[in-house]
């Protein structure tokens, strides 16, 4: 078997035992980029000098010589990081993440920065500054997003793993319309210094890898407090291995009456059903719950992420670093520079913010947001008093055609319908593959997990994991 | 022509004396080359994040309490949203709805009466950088962004602007004894914004309000205020109505002049900063900082006035600087007499500090040295007169006023035959003043002495030269 087609553990072990070595990982991880990453389009940058660098300094830590992928919207020093927009086309941090920072500490090899939905918002990719990327399932279609780059690098083996990010399902929307597995952790249990922020109370950093062994792996190197991000909590981070393989017999998995909607895609409900079943099968007990607030979800984010967007934005100004375009005062400056520099979607955005945040407005939309929030963090309080997790479908359906829902923007906003609750409870999700439609494109199953019991989602999803073989195949190319 | 009274309340920025910024590790050194106290958190990088500096919440708690203010044990950060080159960020995080200090008062004093300004609040904040205008185009220093800030919002109280000099010197006096900030408003650490409006004497409701902004010396406050209540006084006089507005105070033209209007008002679009946790303050911290507050100005006047027997006028002079307060009491401490210290203090000493535009802390007179000086004139070993010049003698080269004695022969001469002597010198070379004296011009007697001092190169005991002189011109 090729090396790029392995993943972490599996290569890990390989690279341990010294029966091969990084170069030839990388020897063979490049063959596989130039092979399909122009019909991919993965990378905004592969970072193919670096990652042999990276690779001969040969150190002990845990991710030592395993070649990963970044979302472009995590800082690396040094390397450009554009969010994938062109007010950032040219940018070089000068610092580092904390996530790749502890990915450095652990040995990891970086083999370049991955497309993304300018700024991440978005959910198909297409709104990248720069090119949309394509599913490896079918080049026609989106690979979801906004960590679209993350996931289909993972799925076409341009990468052994890879982080992304995931503010309203940006992490676990593409990794189950490109078949592979997306961790977003609980709010606050990663670092987001370094994270380009979207929508702060939102954000967090996850993974996307071809196994849920892998996410556990990464999350042991990301995860815990960091002092230079006050909102990651002070709480220790379990071994996130060592539990994968506990018997999950007795496990009570909520299954949420609001997300088994009529109308939604046929083939999706009987593929996360029949997961269900097989859960069942393993000794799980399915229990019906009810997430009541689920309808106002949408509504409910897209105040709230717009608004903290707005101000989050308001640094690329053209004054300090980033496209600069000239004015004929300061004003015009500004106004030519955020003009040209943002795609529609950002602006569109940085406008729904800014209105919802202005004197006369702020008490009837963020604030009444705000409140709705906190009645849905209360609805997954109130379900995990009766069950251990919650099961349901990732997306509402697999991936589409590009340009499919491009000229309305509601219609894309539906594309995170069942991720979105679980950015605004701030607890943790995972997408595992769950089976195909008749079209050959992944279906994922979400499992939704209490605050910082990430472990008994990758636990239960490892199980199932263990005992269907969906997160095998692979997509030709 | 009605009367008129003014109602003002103050908006102090208060620059925090912390050695960081409030969040992140940068120096709040003043003066260092442009740019170069700056790092990814202060100059507003993508994905960087904030970190509230404890020392700045523990000076926001500690002014909060030497304010008398409640402290808040659930206080957050907020944005301020608004573009301009000096903000790297678009917003400046600082607190809104949820301060971390509110309802708090200071006293200050005006013309004998003691009187009570409300504090609204006081919240942290950070500072903006400095934008510098060269020709046709401009620069960005971002060393000042970040600085921690206090803003201190007073009550509408103050009813004059000599009101509100009285309160920004208190203020000024408060900050810089419990050393959370160096007050210095020419620097910049101390910078204040007025809301001033007027309103015939007798009505209610408050009249339209000005803020009037960059207000930035003690002397423009009295002057920025008298100009602006003067200027809406006119405006309803003439039978116009005031708008409510922002204006500047132009310091160079001694006028303030309208810089927009309420239409024209930012909108900042507050929101709770989602980057910081909401800050939380148990009791006993805030027992534990209150702990550590040093005695504070109004109470230590009181005492200096009970304990050391001070006039007001002494007690307020040598509280309003704590540094000078501790000098005070070290040199009651060794011995000198309070009245006599206070007096030395605020006469010859004040006077060569300020000739050398020195401050207390730098002064070369140790405490125990004015008081050793102050003995040698109870033991009459010098007169005052000559503790002058013995006094400058030590503040020139930092020796015990005995040393110099010593060194300089100043010791008083207190021998009556010594004295005598130059007495009968004196009225032997002056026979017509003392036929005058004899014809009854007693106030020559001054003459007299003046002349026996200047012999003795003013080492003669006064009294001794008096007496003898007395007795002599009664035996002539």
């Amino acid at each position: 078997m090729e090396l790029y087609r392995l993943g972490i553990s599996e290569l890990k072990e390989l690279l341990d035992k010294k029966e091969v070595s990084p170069k030839e990982v990388l020897d063979s991880l490049f063959k596989r980029i130039d092979a399909v990453e122009d019909k991919v389009k993965a990378f905004v940058t592969v970072t193919r000098d670096k990652a042999y660098e990276m690779a001969a300094k040969n150190t002990d830590g845990v991710l030592s010589g395993i070649p990963l992928a970044i979302k472009d919207n995590i800082c690396t020093k040094g390397i450009r990081t554009t969010c994938s927009s062109k007010i950032l086309e040219n940018f070089i941090p000068p610092y580092e993440s904390t996530v790749t920072s502890r990915l450095l500490e652990a040995g990891y090899v970086l083999v370049g920065k991955t497309n993304l939905d300018e700024f991440a918002m978005g959910s198909s990719t297409e709104n990248s500054g720069f090119f949309p990327t394509r599913n490896p399932w079918d080049l026609e279609r989106i690979p979801g997003g906004s960590s679209g780059g993350s996931a289909a690098a993972v799925a076409a083996d341009e990468c052994i793993g890879a982080l992304g990010s995931d503010t309203g399902g940006s992490i676990r929307q593409p990794a189950s319309l490109c078949g592979v597995v997306g961790l977003k952790p609980t709010y606050g249990r990663v670092s987001r210094y370094g994270l380009v922020a979207f929508a702060s109370s939102l954000d967090q950093i996850g993974t996307i890898t071809k196994s849920v062994k892998d996410a556990a792996l990464l999350m042991n190197v990301i995860s815990g407090h960091d002092p230079l991000d006050s909102t990651s909590a002070p709480v220790a981070a379990p071994d996130f291995t060592e539990v994968l393989s506990k018997d999950i017999k007795g496990i009570k998995i909520g299954v949420p009456k609001e997300y088994f909607i009529e109308g939604m895609d046929k083939e999706v409900e009987s593929a996360v059903k029949d997961a269900i079943k097989t859960l069942e099968s393993l000794g799980a007990i399915p229990v019906e719950v009810s997430l009541p607030h689920t309808g106002y979800a949408i509504a409910t984010y897209y105040i709230l992420a717009t608004s903290e967007a707005s101000s989050n934005l308001a640094r690329y100004d053209g004054v300090k670093y980033g496209f600069r375009a000239e004015g004929k005062d300061l004003i015009d400056m500004y106004m030519q520079t955020r003009a040209k520099g943002f795609g529609s979607e950002v602006k569109r955005r940085i406008m729904l913010g800014t209105y919802a945040l202005s004197a006369g407005y702020y008490e009837a939309y963020y604030k009444k947001a705000q409140q709705v929030r906190t009645l849905i963090k209360k609805d997954f309080e109130e379900a995990f008093k009766q069950v251990d997790i919650i099961a349901t479908p990732t997306a509402p359906e697999a991936a589409f055609r590009f340009g499919e829902k491009t000229d309305d923007p509601l219609k894309m906003y539906l594309s995170d319908i069942f991720t979105i609750s679980v950015n605004l409870a701030g607890v943790p999700g995972i997408s595992v593959p769950c089976g195909f439609t008749s079209n050959n494109l992944p279906v994922g199953l979400q499992l939704i997990g209490k605050h910082f019991d990430e472990a008994t989602i990758l636990n239960v999803a490892h199980a199932y994991e263990q005992s269907t073989e969906w997160h095998r195949r692979k997509p030709e190319l | 022509m009605k009367k008129y009274e003014a109602i003002i309340g103050l908006e102090v920025h208060a620059q925090m004396l912390t050695d960081t910024k409030i969040f992140c590790g940068c120096s709040t050194k003043f003066g260092s080359e442009p740019n170069t106290q700056t790092c990814p958190v202060c100059t507003g990088m993508p994905g960087v994040l904030p970190v509230l500096n404890r020392k700045a919440l523990e000076f926001a708690i500690r002014t909060g309490l030497a304010m008398n203010c409640k402290i808040a044990p659930y206080s957050r950060f907020a944005r301020k949203n608004y573009f301009y080159p000096d903000l790297p960020k678009g917003y400046q995080i600082s607190q809104y709805e949820l301060p971390i200090c509110e309802h708090g008062y200071i006293e200050i004093v005006v013309d004998g009466e003691k009187k009570r300004i409300g504090i609204t609040r006081i919240h942290m904040e950070e500072d903006a950088g400095k934008n510098i205008h060269e020709g046709d185009h401009s620069l960005v220093d971002l060393n000042r962004t970040g600085v921690p800030l206090m803003e201190i919002v007073s009550e509408p109280d103050i009813r004059s602007p000599k009101e509100a000099v009285e309160y920004m010197k208190k203020l000024r006096t408060i900050l810089r004894y419990i050393g959370v900030c160096d007050g210095n408003m020419e620097q910049g650490s101390l910078r204040c914004d007025a809301n001033v409006s007027v309103r015939p004497v007798g009505q209610e409701e408050f009249g339209t309000k000005v803020e009037v902004k960059n207000i930035n010396s003690f002397k423009f406050v009295e002057r920025a205020l008298d100009y602006e209540i003067k200027r809406q006084i006119k405006v309803l006089e003439e039978g116009g109505t005031l708008v409510q507005e922002t204006r500047l105070w132009d310091s160079g033209a001694g006028v303030t002049l309208s810089m927009r209007t309420k239409e024209e008002a930012h909108d900042y679009r507050y929101f709770p900063e989602p980057d910081l946790v909401p800050v939380t303050v148990d009791e006993k911290w805030t027992e534990d900082i209150r702990a550590t507050l040093p005695e504070l100005p109004d109470a230590k006047r009181e005492r200096f006035i009970s304990e050391y027997g001070l006039p007001e006028y002494d007690a307020d002079l040598l509280t309003s600087e704590r540094a000078l307060a501790d000098w005070y009491e070290e040199a009651v401490k060794s011995g000198g007499q309070p009245k006599a210290v206070s007096n030395w203090m605020m006469g010859e000493l004040m006077r060569l500090l300020n000739e050398a535009n020195a401050s207390i802390e730098d002064c070369p007179v140790k405490p125990a040295q004015l008081a050793g000086m102050l003995k040698l004139i109870d033991k009459g070993t010098i007169s005052g007169k000559i503790a002058k010049t013995v006094f400058e003698e030590m503040y020139k080269t930092g020796k015990d006023a005995e040393t110099i004695v010593n060194e300089k022969g100043l010791v008083q001469i207190t021998d009556e035959n010594a004295i005598l002597k130059t007495v009968d010198e004196v009225l032997a070379s002056n026979p017509k003043e003392v036929e005058r004296y004899k014809n009854g011009e007693e106030k020559l007697i001054g003459f007299f002495v003046g002349q026996v001092m200047k012999l003795t190169k003013g080492k003669a005991n006064p009294k001794a030269v008096n007496e003898l002189l007395r007795k002599r011109l009664k035996e002539q």
